[in-house]
């Protein structure tokens, strides 16, 4: 009971502090939006064949955006907050108060998850509105909002074991681009795969949870096949990384 | 529970690899006492600490903070002491009331935060935000927040290291304020001056060690009995038998007098009689500095 009421008083704090802090709030909600107008200003009058269905790229981008926001808002985010935390000395700070670790975490992997939300909700309709895309109706509504959840739980839980491989602020943004960006592209985020996609990437995207994730969503946006088996390899992914972080995420600065 | 003692500590050891770090230390601290552990970087202070507050796992010996054993009941202990660590940091994006008031709502029984930061004399920055504070301001933000659940005792881990002497005398007017209130406060330190303003009583740490214990007068007084006498001798004079002294590297004759007037009289009169000056003559008596220096330059002799 206490548990849940702390992460309702840590949660409204780490909102306060997200929105006040502009750099997080510029790149979090600018940078999907941008690259939604720039990917599709470059490459908008193309279209994506996905199975049997062809599709414009713009609408496609929509889809892409929106998966790259949710991972953006929770793994990057996270792997990022968390880390600055740590060796500002506020994660020790908190571990010497009754504040139990579930809540203070909790916080903030529920600020992701409803930041991701709002993202994605955010991006569907901007592309609506601006490139006529799909917004997931029905059951594959729920599907989707299923997918979306799982997505942004896995990549917060992710993002927290990734803190364990960062071992100061300054490497926090190097690495965590390192981990993510060749990942991102792997599995077609802002570059569509085609019928003459390398094999090796199909194999490395199948691997990794971003490529389900997408495939997940896509299914909302774009009317593809929606397949359970992307969001439990997303979910796998998740537990996995929630069960790193359990074992190697530290409370105390990593640099006296 | 031990009502008397807020601290029992008994036969504390903690090694880092092969680095002994705490070698075999006891404390008592009872309530409402500031207690001060005295020592240079190194010697062991923060490691007892941390070890006290439960953030670090001990390797023998006893603890008892308010009745608790911080490796097993450290869940139990937090909602009653306070923490101010020597490196610590609050959210950037805060004001001073929002960061004590996110705080003060871990605790069961929380101060009120407008008391807190009058407490802490952050008044006048109540609404600014943490990152406007100068150093002295921040460390005293740090102490409103370890006050904000209203505790019994409180941990100030080198609470005015790097600072200026005015922002240092604002950190300790506020300690002064918490020992008003009838707080326990357990305060490490390499300042031997911030020792002697806010202790009741002091340990001197060396090595892992208490090297000496009392409070700031008494572990004077026993140290300062020896006093020094110095002078420089004209060339080829040789020192008096009555007074002997050794020769030090800058050429004066030191003695080392436990009855300075005799042995002030003894040598001026051999002078005066054998008309030979003694230039640079001074007495001095050891400061609390000297002695702290001696007791932390040589644990072993006074373990």
């Amino acid at each position: 009971m206490t548990t849940l009421r702390l992460t309702g008083v840590q949660l409204r704090y780490v909102n306060k502090a997200f929105w006040r802090n502009p750099a997080s709030a510029f790149f979090t909600f600018a940078f999907p939006l941008m690259f939604l107008v720039i990917f599709t200003a470059l490459l908008g009058h193309y279209t994506v064949q996905l199975g049997s269905r062809t599709v414009n790229t713009s609408t496609y981008y929509v889809a892409s955006m929106a998966c790259f926001s949710v991972i953006t808002a929770c793994f990057n985010n996270i792997a990022a907050a968390v880390t600055f935390q740590r060796e500002d000395g506020i994660l020790k700070r908190a571990h010497g108060t009754p504040l139990p670790s579930a809540s203070f975490l909790g916080a903030r992997i529920l600020h992701a998850i409803l930041v991701a939300v709002l993202l994605v909700a955010i991006t569907a309709a901007f592309g609506r509105l601006v490139y006529s895309a799909d917004i997931p109706t029905g059951l594959s509504l729920l599907r989707f909002v299923v997918a979306l959840l799982v997505g942004a739980a896995a990549f917060c839980a992710l993002g927290l074991a990734a803190t364990a491989v960062i071992p100061n602020a300054d490497a926090a943004a190097p690495i965590i681009n390192a981990i993510i960006l060749p990942i991102e592209f792997l599995s077609g985020i802002f570059i569509p795969f085609g019928s003459n996609t390398p094999a090796w990437i199909l194999w490395v995207a199948k691997i990794f949870p971003v490529r389900h994730f997408v495939l997940s969503m896509e299914a909302g946006f774009l009317g593809t096949a929606f397949n359970w088996t992307d969001v439990l390899v997303v979910a796998v992914w998740g537990i996995a990384g929630m069960l790193l972080a359990i074992r190697f995420f530290t409370w105390e600065p990593r640099q006296g | 529970m031990s009502d008397e003692l807020a601290v029992r500590v008994r036969g504390l050891v903690k090694s880092y690899g092969s680095v002994q770090a705490v070698r075999g230390i006891d404390l008592d601290i009872r309530h409402g006492e500031i207690f001060a552990l005295l020592g240079p970087n190194g010697a062991g202070k923060t490691s007892t600490v941390e070890i006290l507050e439960g953030y670090r796992r001990r390797d023998g010996g006893e603890v008892a903070v308010l009745g608790c054993d911080p490796g097993r009941d450290r869940a139990k202990m937090l909602p009653h002491v306070g923490i101010v660590l020597q490196k610590t940091g609050v959210d950037r994006y805060l004001t001073v009331i929002e960061t004590v008031r996110l705080y003060a709502s871990y605790y069961p029984r929380p101060r009120s935060p407008d008391e807190v930061v009058e407490l802490a004399g952050l008044t006048e920055k109540r609404d600014s935000r943490v990152t406007k504070l100068s150093g002295g301001q921040t460390r005293r933000l740090d102490m409103a927040v370890a006050l904000a659940g209203d505790p019994d005792l409180l941990f100030l881990d080198e609470p005015t290291t790097g600072f200026d002497p005015s922002a240092r005398r604002d950190a300790w007017e506020v300690v002064k304020n918490l020992a008003s209130l009838g707080k326990t406060v357990l305060l490490t330190t390499h300042y031997m001056d911030e020792a002697q303003y806010l202790a009741d009583r002091v340990a001197v740490i060396a090595a892992g060690q208490i090297v000496a214990e009392g409070t700031p007068a008494t572990l004077g007084d026993r140290n300062l009995a020896g006093a020094r006498i110095r002078y420089r001798l004209p060339a080829g004079v040789a020192p008096p038998d009555t007074v002997p002294g050794e020769q030090d590297a800058d050429g004066f004759m030191v003695i080392t007098s436990a009855d300075v007037v005799q042995d002030l009289h003894q040598l001026t009169g051999w002078a005066i009689d054998n008309r030979i000056t003694l230039d640079g003559l001074e007495v001095t008596r050891p400061s609390l500095e000297d002695i702290y220096l001696a007791l932390t330059s040589e644990p072993e002799t006074a373990s």
